[in-house]
């Protein structure tokens, strides 16, 4: 049976090796690009959020390949995200596709509807569950891994002494992570892999922004909807963190301990625990961000995205009491990179402005530089900075 | 005693009697905003983000014009009304839950906000629970409190239940709480055989003449008879339940697809509006959905979708027209 999946950032790789492992055949879907966004505009709901679109037309692509089953997630709400898989299922009804689409609902609300859909994948492939199982866990720790280089590359990025190291590095560790087969060798390939990223050479003297990244998960996650944001940070020089991750719920945050400690510190702002999807998070990782001396924060969001807006209406007084700026995306199918670029640089500028006046010290230039150029070669010859950003 | 101000907006057109009626037992005086107005809606734009839905916007004004009348804003946190749901998770739209946070950020005048965070699918007696805990914060004793939460609840069942003959809730609640000119129920006073329509979508859409532009009064002047879903009861609600493959996330969205299937199968209509504010989150599920179910039952679906710019002009064009080709539906197919 072809099975078909949504793709989220590097996930696929492993899902791809976990599908295929047991006895299914994957079929991945291209990431998502302007045809996806096409065919998912034309046939959602008019105010859908953009990941209801992008799902859309990866499904309307997934089925044109060959897919019969369609694997998901669902939800319980408020976040109408956990609705969108009976939704998509509806509307290729009415297109006329033979889609199946199964979507996983959170085990501690329906235990048995859990096992019957995890059931339903297995038979389908035809394998042992003592073998389902240790496919499962071997992907889950993939996902990990997968994370783990994505995060690392990040880090290094902002640094690279020479400009498209990092891509090229973190292209080299994915593919050896998704060699792995097993436990053993996925350990192996994941010191490999942070090695080669470790190794890339690093300009140490910089002094790079910090600045974290919040909001709803999808266009966190998902680099095509968000214009490769966190990437084009680090290459405009600036250290991007980004508070989700595929795995984090399960990895100790650099930021707080798990979900609780991000609730309380949103407490001030926001009392109420759960408005939905990542809403009290983007206030929570806010102030913890601030109270960690972060320089800005960049909040990602769906245009109309309720939580989202819920968290924006009430992050002014967040920005303003705890001195943190934060400057708001809400992403649809109109975006433009070079809008999203625009906006970014000036509020960038912004950051360098009022570190450089904290700390009491004249910058010279305003102008970010491109990672990888000193001073020295870039200001004789202002055309390059023309070019390097495609302005 | 205090004065307390109540908004005109949001679940105002379904809970007002009870607070009213609650407040004032306890001896306070309870101020209402006026009817939305345009510079509410402005002061409300000025205060949001521009991505918020018209109703919250209109909220915010609507605490902005209570501030300087009122000693307390009452601004209840809605965050579920019952167990409901496929997992017993229904809940309120988010903006419900964030309400007074929002409004925290962004009024900038002194508001004193009486709030209360009402979450009943608890129990059976959080209801009490919740308004006790209101009453003692404004000083009351345990038996004054008793004695408001009772006569309270038993306006609201009367409230309900004029709802529930299909009578509106102006009229409803000049009603039962005895203000303003006690007007003969319109429901009676029809032509004979008119033209009947669901008009389906919250209450604060569809109840605030304002927001939709006197929609439900246009109707009654073409004589056309006009449902709603709160006409229903809710064990009729209920029974439509099944119908959805998973149930919907949220409170008002539930009785909106509900009401508009009971219009569709059990009591069946010549045609539907649905009302939604731009870009609403739930209802953009909402309206697909029963786009969908009108298409399979053939029945004439209107959507209807309002924001700031709303004019009357187009609003009446558009009502017009599709209650010209309900009678021409019918007439063609009485001939």
């Amino acid at each position: 049976m072809k099975v078909s999946f949504p793709r989220m950032g590097y996930s696929h790789l492993a899902f791809r090796w976990l599908f295929e492992e047991i006895g299914l055949e994957a079929i991945v879907p291209p990431e998502p690009n302007n045809e996806t966004l096409d065919l998912g505009v034309r046939y959602s709901p008019e105010f859908a959020c953009i990941p209801f679109k992008v799902l859309m037309g990866t499904y309307l692509q997934a089925a044109e390949m060959g897919a019969e089953m369609i694997i998901t997630s669902g939800g319980c709400g408020p976040c109408r995200a956990g609705y969108y898989w009976v939704m998509h299922q509806k509307l290729l009804d009415e297109i006329g596709l033979k889609v199946k689409i199964v979507g996983f609902e959170e085990p501690q609300n329906n235990y048995f509807d859990f096992v019957r859909k995890l059931n339903l994948v297995r038979k389908a492939g035809g394998v042992s569950i003592a073998h389902y199982w240790r496919s499962i866990k071997t992907a889950w720790e993939k996902i990990k891994a997968l994370d783990d280089c994505e995060i690392f590359s990040y880090q290094v990025r902002p640094y690279e002494a020479n400009r498209g190291d990092t891509g090229r590095a973190l292209q080299q560790s994915l593919e050896l992570i998704d060699q792995a087969n097993d436990l053993p060798q996925l350990e192996k390939a994941r010191l490999e892999a942070l090695q080669i990223l470790e190794e890339v050479p690093r300009a140490e003297d910089r002094d790079p922004l910090k600045v974290g990244i919040i909001g709803e998960i999808y266009v966190l996650l998902e680099p095509s909807i968000n214009h490769y944001m966190q990437k084009m940070l680090g290459d405009m020089g600036v250290k991007a963190e980004r508070s989700i991750y595929l795995s984090s719920y399960a990895r100790e945050n650099i930021l707080a301990e798990g979900e609780q400690d991000v609730r309380l510190a949103a407490r001030p702002y926001l009392n109420e625990s759960c408005i939905g999807g990542h809403g009290t998070n983007s206030i929570g990782e806010t102030v913890l961000y601030a109270n960690h001396g972060y320089d800005g924060v960049i909040q990602l969001a769906p245009f109309s995205c309720i939580p989202e807006i819920v968290a924006r209406s009430i992050l002014p007084r967040v920005s303003r009491e705890l001195d943190i700026p934060v400057l708001t995306f809400f992403l649809d199918e109109q975006t433009s990179k070079a809008g999203v670029e625009t906006r970014l640089e000036a509020f960038i500028d912004l950051l360098e402005k009022r570190r450089e006046k904290k700390r009491g010290t004249k910058g010279a230039s305003l102008i970010t530089l491109p990672a990888g150029r000193s001073k020295g070669e870039l200001l004789p010859n202002l055309d390059v900075v023309v070019d390097n950003k495609a302005l | 005693m205090a004065k307390i101000g109540i908004p005109r907006a949001l679940a105002y057109f379904i809970y007002f009697p009870f607070w009213k009626v609650f407040f004032e037992e306890l001896g306070h005086e309870v101020v209402e905003s006026s009817p939305t107005t345009r510079a509410i809606m402005d002061k409300g734009i000025k205060d949001t983000v521009s991505d918020a839905c018209i109703p919250i916007k209109i909220f915010h004004g609507h605490v902005e014009d209570l501030i300087d009348r009122v000693d307390y804003v009452f601004v209840p946190r809605l965050v579920s009304m019952r167990k409901y749901g496929d997992f017993g998770t229904e809940t309120l739209c988010p903006k419900f839950l964030g309400l007074p946070d929002m409004l925290n950020a962004s009024i900038s005048g002194p508001l004193v906000m009486l709030e209360v965070r009402i979450d009943l699918k608890k129990g059976r007696f959080e209801l009490f629970k919740v308004y006790k805990e209101l009453g003692e914060r404004l000083g009351a004793n345990n038996l004054s409190i008793y004695k408001a939460f009772w006569r309270a609840s038993t306006v609201q069942r009367n409230y309900e239940r004029l709802l529930g003959k299909g009578i509106l809730p102006e009229n409803a609640m000049q009603q039962v709480l005895g203000i303003g000119s006690t007007e003969p129920d319109e429901a009676g006073n029809f032509e004979d055989n008119p033209l009947s329509l669901a008009v389906v979508g919250y209450p604060y859409t569809i109840y605030d003449p304002y927001i939709n532009v006197g929609l439900l009064r246009l109707l009654a002047k073409e004589g056309v008879r006009v449902y709603t879903q709160d006409m229903l009861s809710q064990r009729q609600l209920n029974s439509q339940s099944s119908k959805l493959d998973k149930a919907l996330f949220w409170y008002f969205s539930n009785r909106v697809v509900q009401g508009a299937l009971h219009f569709m199968d059990v009591q069946p209509v010549e045609g539907m509006i649905h009302i939604t504010a731009f870009a609403c989150g739930p209802d953009s599920i909402v309206d697909k959905y029963l786009e969908m179910e009108a298409k399979k039952r053939k029945m004439p679906f209107m959507s209807i979708t309002i924001d700031e710019h709303t004019g009357e002009a187009g609003m009446r064009t558009r009502m017009e027209a599709f209650l010209d080709m309900l009678q021409y539906r019918r007439n063609k197919s009485e001939s």
